[in-house]
This record gives structure tokens, sequence and C-alpha cells, in this order.
């Protein structure tokens, strides 16, 4: 039997409010343990927690950009159990009335566009960390506990299971970590835990409309492991079916050292939350206006950006799509463009020879040490025939370590492109009397025969030869 | 409704409290009552109110998101029973 897997995610994104959502406590990531932490967010008896006004707005803004309908009348729950990481032992979450719900995103995988429906965003609080004295949970006699993250604000988004493949999986989450980043709610960090899905993960014959036993996977962390989790568990269940076993309703962790999923807990007595709403905060009521107030304040959404790229700007929608997935990059390549640097170059200098160098270092683009501006200026460099596209990657090398001016380096190095005729002349006669192969290859007709002579020219000019000339001199000397 | 010895057990367990065996047919009786005097509850003619999820009359309560100073960890874990190096600390972590 022909079996196809039906994925759904639960998005968790960290919001970046300076405070938490319930108290005053800072959020900010990286303090010594326990030092952000307050009666509310530790709670103690008798606490009043008040909520925190951008978490609101930030759920609606999440909300409206995903195409969510916004609840006027939202409200938060108390979902109960006990673990640790919870000092209340319970999370103040949201239940029946969720500050959004029924939305959608596109995504596009291998140039098939597919809507990914939203079934709702809520508001709720983050959980602390356990630092455990064993390797794992369960070889540990203890744990430690930080609270400093207990509180922190999150916006859970929770989609339907319209995922067929780790790839759109994979698309899906690479766009809601572009809508978060664009209208600004989240830094988005997937190494600090800032956003981290749940999986779900369930197999059923082709063309059943029946879903089949989910397992579940919690706290994916990367793109990479969220991929590689998908496909070892659409691995591992078609095998137990093939074999006539049955999948069995549980929470699997995944190991990215080993890529493979391993069995954690079963949920067949599944947890009972005893949701009740929260006495301490009275419900949030928003008024049509204010709703309408924050849509007028989103910017640009990746979609829409994508478009005026590929429209305006004349860029493939690949590499459209590359640039806007992130709004650093997009912003990047905004100010490239301002300095008057033609699109289609600018977006081939970052994703090739900027993204290699960034790659290599581990770093973000916000942290390149080449600005847009600087970029700009070179690529101007090379539209003015100062230097070619060949010279242009020397340059580019020097100004990652010298923060001069393009121009300033291409003068000291002495890369100047040579466009003087005479110049150039002299090295091609040199060249030609020195190839009579090439040479006669070319009057015998093979005209592919030029590439050899103009490579040694380029070769004798340390680059600096305009090639266009030199293809033309080459031309006219043999023609 | 009449609150049998598994309905007991479980919401014992949910509370995390352990009851004597010669206990539960007390428990099972007062708690038989609670619901019994919630119940009568239902006896108010509600098809006219809608319904709330919120006791008083209150609404957007907000705080701004400004940051006001956190505890000293030393009074943050000062009732704590066990602690180290700045943690809490908590016996062996058991899933049900
Ligand atoms: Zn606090």
């Amino acid at each position: 039997m022909k079996y196809e897997a039906v994925i759904g995610l639960e998005i968790h994104c960290e919001l970046k409010t300076k405070t938490k959502i319930f108290c005053g406590c800072a959020t900010e990531f990286g303090a010594a343990q326990n030092t952000h932490v307050c009666p509310v967010c530790l709670g103690m008896p008798g606490v009043l927690p008040t909520i925190n006004r951008r978490v609101v707005e930030f759920g609606i803004k999440a909300g409206l950009a995903t195409n969510c309908a916004i609840n006027q009348y939202s409200k938060f729950d108390r979902k109960n159990y006990y673990y640790p990481d919870l000092p209340k032992n319970w999370q103040t979450s949201q239940y029946d009335l969720p500050i959004a719900e029924h939305g959608w995103v596109d995504i596009e995988v291998e140039g098939e566009k597919k809507r990914i429906r939203l079934t709702r965003i809520h508001m709720e609080e983050d959980a602390g960390k356990l630092v455990h004295s064993g390797t794992t949970i369960k070889d540990s006699t203890s744990s430690n506990v930080d609270y400093n993250r207990t509180g922190v604000p999150l916006l859970e988004i929770v989609s339907e299971p319209d995922m067929r493949s780790a790839a759109e999986a994979r698309a899906y989450m690479e766009k809601i970590k572009a809508i978060m980043e664009y209208i600004d709610v989240s830094s988005c960090r997937m190494e600090e835990g800032n956003l981290r899905a749940d999986i779900n993960v369930s197999l059923r014959p082709v063309g059943s409309e029946e879903l089949g036993t989910r397992t579940e996977m919690k706290n994916i962390n990367s793109f990479k492991s969220l991929e590689e989790a998908i496909n070892y568990e659409i691995e591992r269940q078609t095998e137990v079916l093939e074999d006539g076993g049955h999948i069995i309703q549980e929470t699997r962790t995944f190991d990215p050292v080993r890529g493979v999923t391993l069995s954690m807990r079963s949920k067949e007595n599944a947890h009972d939350y005893r949701y009740m709403p929260e006495p301490d905060l009275p419900p949030i009521v928003t008024a049509p206006e204010t709703i309408e107030k924050y849509r007028r304040e989103l910017p640009e959404l990746p979609d829409a950006r994508r478009e005026r790229l590929e429209k305006e700007c004349g860029l493939s929608a690949y590499d459209a799509g590359v640039i806007t997935a992130s709004r650093a990059m997009a912003e990047y390549f905004d100010k490239v463009t301002a300095t008057g640097a033609e699109a289609k170059l600018a977006a081939n200098w970052i994703m090739s020879d900027l993204a290699k160098n960034l790659n290599a270092e581990g770093i973000t683009i916000e942290k390149s040490p080449v600005g847009a501006e600087r970029l700009g200026q070179m690529i101007l460099l090379i539209m003015k025939n100062t230097i070619s596209g060949k010279i242009a990657k020397t340059v580019f090398q020097e100004m990652w370590t010298n923060p001069a001016s393009p121009e300033q380096i291409v003068n000291d190095k002495g890369l100047v492109q040579i466009t003087d005729t005479g110049a150039i002349e002299k090295i091609v006669d040199e060249v030609i009397a020195n190839n009579p192969k090439a040479v006669a290859d070319f009057q015998g007709g093979n005209k592919k025969a030029i590439g050899a002579l103009v490579g040694q020219v380029m070769k004798a000019s340390k680059g600096k030869a305009n090639p266009q000339m030199v293809n033309k001199l080459i031309a006219e000397k043999l023609g | 409704m009449k609150v049998s010895k598994e309905i007991l057990a479980n919401v014992a367990g949910l509370s995390r409290l352990a009851i004597a065996e010669e206990e539960t047919t007390r428990y099972q009786e007062d708690l038989t009552k609670f619901l019994a005097y919630v119940e009568t509850l239902n006896e108010v003619a509600t098809e006219n109110t809608p319904p709330t999820t919120y006791a008083l009359p209150m609404e957007n309560v907000f705080r701004e998101d400004d940051v006001r100073p956190s505890l000293d960890r030393e009074a943050a874990l000062l009732n704590a029973p066990l602690k180290e190096d700045g943690y809490f600390k908590v016996p062996k972590v058991l899933e049900d």
C-alpha cells in the first residue's frame, strides 16, 4: 500500500518584549540563573499578574499577518500540570477564546504553491529551564531549575494538518519565521530557542480522508532537525504499518546527532489539563477600530515584498524568494539597490559571495563587515567598468577585513580595470604571438578557441583587462 | 452525580493527594454532597443571560512593557527547601 504523510506543526514563538507577560521582570536572554524572577513569575501565593499590553498587540498583529480572524473577546486560562519548570503548577495559556483563529499562509515547494491553514494563535507564558544532574532526565537523581524564562511571552501558532512532506513543513516554518521577523514581534533566533516547533506526524493510505494515529516530536529548534525528524518518522511509521503493526500515539524525542526519533512516553492516558478560566486576569476586549489600527501598522509582508522584487526589480522568483525569506536580508538588499546598484547584481552578490562569507564565519547579515552601502559602491564600480566582475571578487574579500571604501581599495591595490585600448592591444599582440596553435584553430573555424586566447590575456593582465574589450580586439586582429 | 471510587482516585491523583483506603467512603460522600450543592445553580433561569467567563465587570487591565526590578536571587531562593548554585533543586522528575 502507498502511504501519505499528514503533518501539523505547533510553533512556539518567543516575543521580543522587554518584560515578561505578567510581571515586570526582564526577558533578556543569557542572564545568570534566577536573577530575572519576582513573586509573580515564581508563583508565590497572593500575587496579582497583569497582562503586558505589548503581548496583546503582538498577538493581534501576528494574527492579522497570517490572515486570521481576531477574537474581539479573548481570555486567558489555566492549563494544569505538574512539572517543576512551572512554579505555579499551571501554565497561563488560552483555551477556547484565543486571540486569533482561522488563518492561512501560502508556501511554495518546487514551484508549486500551497495554502496551509492556521487553526489558531494563542498567547501563553514560557516555562523555566531544567538542568539535570545526569545526562538525561531518566538517569538524574535531581534537577536544578532556572526560572528566568518562566513567564517570557510566547505565541503558539497551530497549523491544520495540511502538510504532506518534510519540505512542505520546512517551507511553512520558514514562512512563519519570516512573517514574525517582518512584523517585528520576535527575534526568531532558533539557536536561542526563540522559535521551536512541536511536530505531529501520521500516515494514511493515499486517497483516504481519515487521519491515522499520530506521534509528536517536541521542541525542534532547527530547520535541519525539522526535516530529519519528519523524514525519519515517515520512514519508521511506514515500516511499522507495512509489517502489519500499529502506530502508538506517543511523544518521541528527536536525537539530532543520530538523526533518529526515540519513544519518550506513551499518551495512552492523555493528559487531563483541567483548563479553567484564569480568575486573576480580566478578559481582553478589542474594538474593531483598534484591530484596524494594528492592520494599518503592519509593514510590507514577505509575499508582497517578493512580488515587488520580481515585478519592479526583475529578480527571478527563486532569487526574490531567497532574498525576502529573511527581513534582514530583504532590507540589506533594498539598501544596496538604494545606492544605484543594479538589482540583479545586488541579488547575485548577496546570495553568493556575501552569503558564503557569512556562513563560513557563522554570523548574521546584520553583523556583516561589508555593509549594504559599501557593497552597493562596489557594484557601482563594476557597472562603471572600473573593475571587472572577477576582480570584484578580490575587492570583496579585501573589503571583508579592510573597512576602507571599495574605491580606495581598488586604487591602493592597483586593481583598476585596464580599459586603455593601447595597453590591452599590447598584451593581445603578445598572446597572439605566443599561442600559434589557438590562433590557427580559431582561424580554421573553431570559434571556441578564442576563449583560450582571452584567458591568456586576462591572466597576463592579472585579471584587470576589460574582458569585452579583449574579446573584441582579438576578434578584430584575427578576423 | 455520585462520586465513584474511580473518580475519587482520579481526582486525588490529579491533585497529588494520597487518600487512605479507610477514608475513601467519607471523601466520596463529601464530594458527592459538594457537587449536589453546586448543582442547585442549575435551577437558576439563564436562558436570557449571555455566558460569561469572568465574574467582575472588568476588562483590558494592562501594564506597560517597562522593566521593573526583579528579586535578589538570595531572596528568591529563601524559601526553597533545596537549592544549589543559585538554582532551585528538585528531586528526580517522574513522568506519569
Ligand atoms: Zn517576574
